[in-house]
């Protein structure tokens, strides 16, 4: 079983740190084999940023993404530079407040930044609970390993804030039917 | 972890205890991780004003006793190349780290390549020899990487880890042992001259301040380290000792894996590739593909070629336009095909299987 | 140790030098500092680039660098730098030092290191037959500036200065009673110490100057140093410094943090 998802965004949403967070809740915490991998260069930073994360229960030979099967799409900018490829099979998670068009794959719409704003007053908690929503919905990885990998990866005295936006996201993926 | 940062845990690993760098996308992040570890750990970091000074500063740290380091890409390889020439003269054990980019010039800095495959073993002027590293996983990130350090201690030259931007930069799990094996430069045995090479073709190392007084130049020298710059019979003796110190080892210390050796179409790789080559094999399981996957490019362990007795053709995938596949055809009389591929992407498995003729 | 004889390697005599040429003065100045010092032999490093004057750590008998061109200050970092307990002393020459290898100076300088950098200026590349060079005097003749140089003249002492040296002080090869004193301060002093050292060259540059004998050119030197309290005199009076002279003195000596000191010589 090979899971290939891709991220999109714009610089500073978090996207490349969603990645890191998936591949190291699939890694570490689901003991799965995972790369990630990104668009790495001064487009990335204001432009669509982009952030990929191929799960495997084998040893990952080629680590790029080919056919992702899961898209994460943050940004308007990200859904016309690689949503709008996605194939007839992929599903898709978009941020309903940010991402106007809608694919022609299977796709759920996520309020992410809405809810980061407004129910946690802090926006930059968004890829969180996208994140949150990605597991819920499609559980490429687990709860706990997702859970575990958040706490890994986010600053002191702020855990608590990304543990609600992970709760969030959970329930926002719970009626999310890709 | 980063591939970067998985190349520096394996140097802090295998003792490297000075660092000389100068920022370069896409290889700081190796500078950065030593910047943050090698003060604590009671070691020195340095930044120089270039890379010119970067690797002059490690030369030095080695004569002093340092195991050292520096990381670059294509731009500033390209500088370090004068002082390249001087630690193979000095037999000097550096570990240089090339986390390749697209060139010439300052061409992609953010997109992969394996442009500089040719320059590591010819860059420097003069003749001589070298070794290469080149990791395609980021676990080999780490362990190539506290490889490196050995086999510059023991042969007494510069070795290259040849990695580039794709496996710089991408995340996998890595699995840091609870030691490495670390075998330091032979000492100079009392009673021999300062460069006066043992059994094995390799002097044992003269450390400053151990009471050796030895003088070390780039000039050819004699066995004392003194000049003799018009005596044709010692530089050329020297400079042969130089090569074949490293060049009659090469199959000892070659470092690769062979897949399918029956097989008629073979792959040959270093690097990222290997790993498109390991996913076609996987996707079309059914079709007879051999792979040779190159851990050590230089010196070039070309009888590795006869583990492939049926192969009725090499396809040689590489991230530049060929250079590689032209060192293989040298060493056989079957067909190499050449599939470069240059622009920042690597090949994907679908490009492979069409190059065997396949029709996907 | 009673003699700088026993810190020459002697079994590399004789040495290339020219006849007449500067150098072996500079290095005999030098090592009558190190004696003074009371350094050890062992525990001194001679570090040197390109050039005429960087083959001078090859007739001392330490451990000793000779290395690429421009880069010995990059070279002495590192040796520096791993080993702070080593007495570092870095020969250098004008064209090594503030051509090709200016910004290591300026750097090396910056961050103020803690090592002796000795740079024999002769105002021309002498082992490569006589080229102008950063500090090859206005109208002076060299092989490529056959009609007189007529770029400005780098003053290596006031860059050491300005680039953040603890110690910078310049003398002549005629004056070597202060020249010793200068480095031995330098050797004292943590921190980056740059002493430089005018030096004769009859052949690449007194040969096309005017200046054919060792001794023309130890009075060139000895009558166009000024010194630098009679040069600020001078100045203050409006009067300026005649072409072709050139200030000599300490030009600065301070105690800025430095980098490489070992903490008990704090």
């Amino acid at each position: 079983m090979r899971n290939e998802v891709l991220f999109s965004g714009f610089g500073g949403q978090g996207i490349i740190l969603s990645a890191v967070i998936l591949g190291r809740a699939a890694a570490i915490y689901d003991n799965k084999f995972a790369v990630q991998t990104q668009v790495y260069g001064p487009e990335a930073r204001g432009g669509a940023s982009m952030s990929a994360v191929i799960i495997e229960d084998e040893e990952v030979l080629y680590p790029k993404v080919r056919n992702p099967d899961i898209y994460v799409i943050m940004s308007q900018q990200g859904f016309e530079k690689y949503g709008v490829n996605a194939g007839a099979k992929a599903r898709m998670l978009l941020d309903s407040g940010l991402v106007f068009s809608r694919p022609e794959c299977r796709y759920a719409e996520v309020p992410a930044t809405e809810t980061a704003k407004k129910d946690l007053g802090r926006v930059i908690v968004a890829n969180i609970i996208m994140l949150g929503a990605l597991v819920t919905a499609t559980e490429v990885v687990s709860k706990a390993a997702i859970e575990m990998a958040v706490m890994d990866s986010v600053p002191k005295g702020t855990e608590q804030l990304n543990m609600d936006a992970l709760n969030a996201g959970f329930g926002l993926g719970e009626n999310c039917e890709v | 972890m980063q591939g970067n940062i998985a190349c520096a845990e394996g140097a802090l690993a295998a003792g490297c205890s000075f660092f000389g760098g100068y920022p370069i996308t896409p290889s700081t992040e190796v500078a950065e991780h030593m910047a943050r570890i090698l003060p604590k750990k009671g070691g020195t970091f340095i930044q120089m004003e270039d890379e010119l000074a970067s690797i002059s500063s490690i030369i030095g740290a080695s004569w002093a006793g340092a195991r050292s380091m520096t990381a670059t890409s294509g731009p500033g390889f390209s500088l370090m190349m004068e002082n390249i020439g001087y630690a193979v003269m000095t037999e000097t054990p550096i570990v240089i780290v090339n986390i390749q980019r697209g060139g010439p010039s300052t061409g992609q800095p953010t997109m992969g390549a394996q442009g500089d495959m040719m320059q590591c073993r010819f860059g420097s002027h003069g003749d001589y020899s070298t070794i290469a590293l080149v990791p395609s996983t980021v676990q080999e990130m780490f362990d190539l990487t506290a490889k490196a350090f050995n086999l510059a201690d023991r042969f007494r030259c510069p070795v290259f880890l040849m990695s580039d931007e794709i496996i710089g930069h991408m995340r996998e799990k890595v699995t840091i042992p609870e030691e490495v094996d670390i075998i330091r430069r032979r000492p100079l045995k009392e009673g021999k001259l300062p460069f006066e090479p043992e059994d094995d073709m390799i002097p044992g190392f003269p450390e400053f301040g151990k009471g050796y007084r030895v003088h070390v130049t780039g000039l050819t020298h004699d066995e004392r380290g003194y000049p003799e710059a018009t005596n044709c019979e010692l530089h050329s003796e020297l400079v042969t000792r130089l090569v074949n110190k490293i060049e009659s080892k090469r199959h000892e210390i070659a470092d690769y894996d062979i897949i399918n050796p029956q097989a008629e179409i073979v792959f040959i790789t270093y690097g990222p590739p290997g790993r498109a080559v390991r996913q076609l094999m996987h996707d079309y399981s059914d079709l007879e593909i051999g792979h040779l996957n190159l851990r050590i490019v230089w010196p070039f362990p070309e009888k590795v070629l006869k583990e492939f007795p049926n192969a009725s053709k090499f396809i040689v995938p590489e991230l530049n336009m060929g250079q590689m596949a032209r060192e293989i055809q040298r060493h056989t009389s079957i067909e190499v095909e050449s599939l470069p591929k240059i622009g920042g992407e690597m090949h994907t498995p679908d490009e492979l299987f069409r190059a065997m003729g396949g029709d996907s | 140790m009673k003699s700088v004889e026993d810190w020459y390697r002697h079994d590399r005599m004789p040495h290339i030098f020219c006849t007449g040429c500067g150098n072996g003065t500079v290095i005999n100045c030098t090592l009558e500092a190190v004696m003074q010092m009371g350094w050890d032999i062992d525990n001194t490093i001679f570090i040197s680039g390109i050039g005429c004057s960087s083959r001078s750590p090859g007739y001392i008998t330490t451990d000793s660098l000779h290395t690429t061109h421009g880069r010995a200050l990059a070279f002495a970092t590192g040796v520096k730098l791993a080993k702070p307990e080593f007495d570092v002393v870095v020969f250098t020459g004008d064209g090594d030092l503030s051509a090709i290898g200016g910004n290591h100076f300026i750097h090396a300088c910056r961050r103020n290191i803690n090592m002796t950098v000795i740079c024999m200026n002769n105002m021309i590349y002498g082992m490569t037959g006589g080229q102008g060079s950063p500090c090859t005097p206005a109208g002076a003749i060299s092989t490529t500036t056959p009609y007189g140089a007529t770029e400005p003249v780098f003053d290596l002492a006031r860059l050491a200065e300005a680039s953040g040296a603890n110690y910078s002080a310049r003398w002549t090869a005629y004056h070597v009673k202060e020249l010793t004193k200068a480095i031995k301060v330098g050797m004292e002093i943590p921190g980056f110490s740059f002493i430089e050292a005018m030096t004769q060259c009859p052949t690449s540059y007194g040969r096309r100057n005017k200046l054919r004998t060792t001794t023309s050119m130890l009075e060139y030197m000895r009558d166009n140093a000024v010194l630098l309290n009679k040069a600020k005199r001078m100045e203050a009076e409006g009067r300026e410094l005649s072409p072709g002279r050139f200030t000599v003195g300490e030009f600065v000596k301070r105690f800025r943090p430095a980098l490489g000191v070992v903490k008990d010589e704090e």
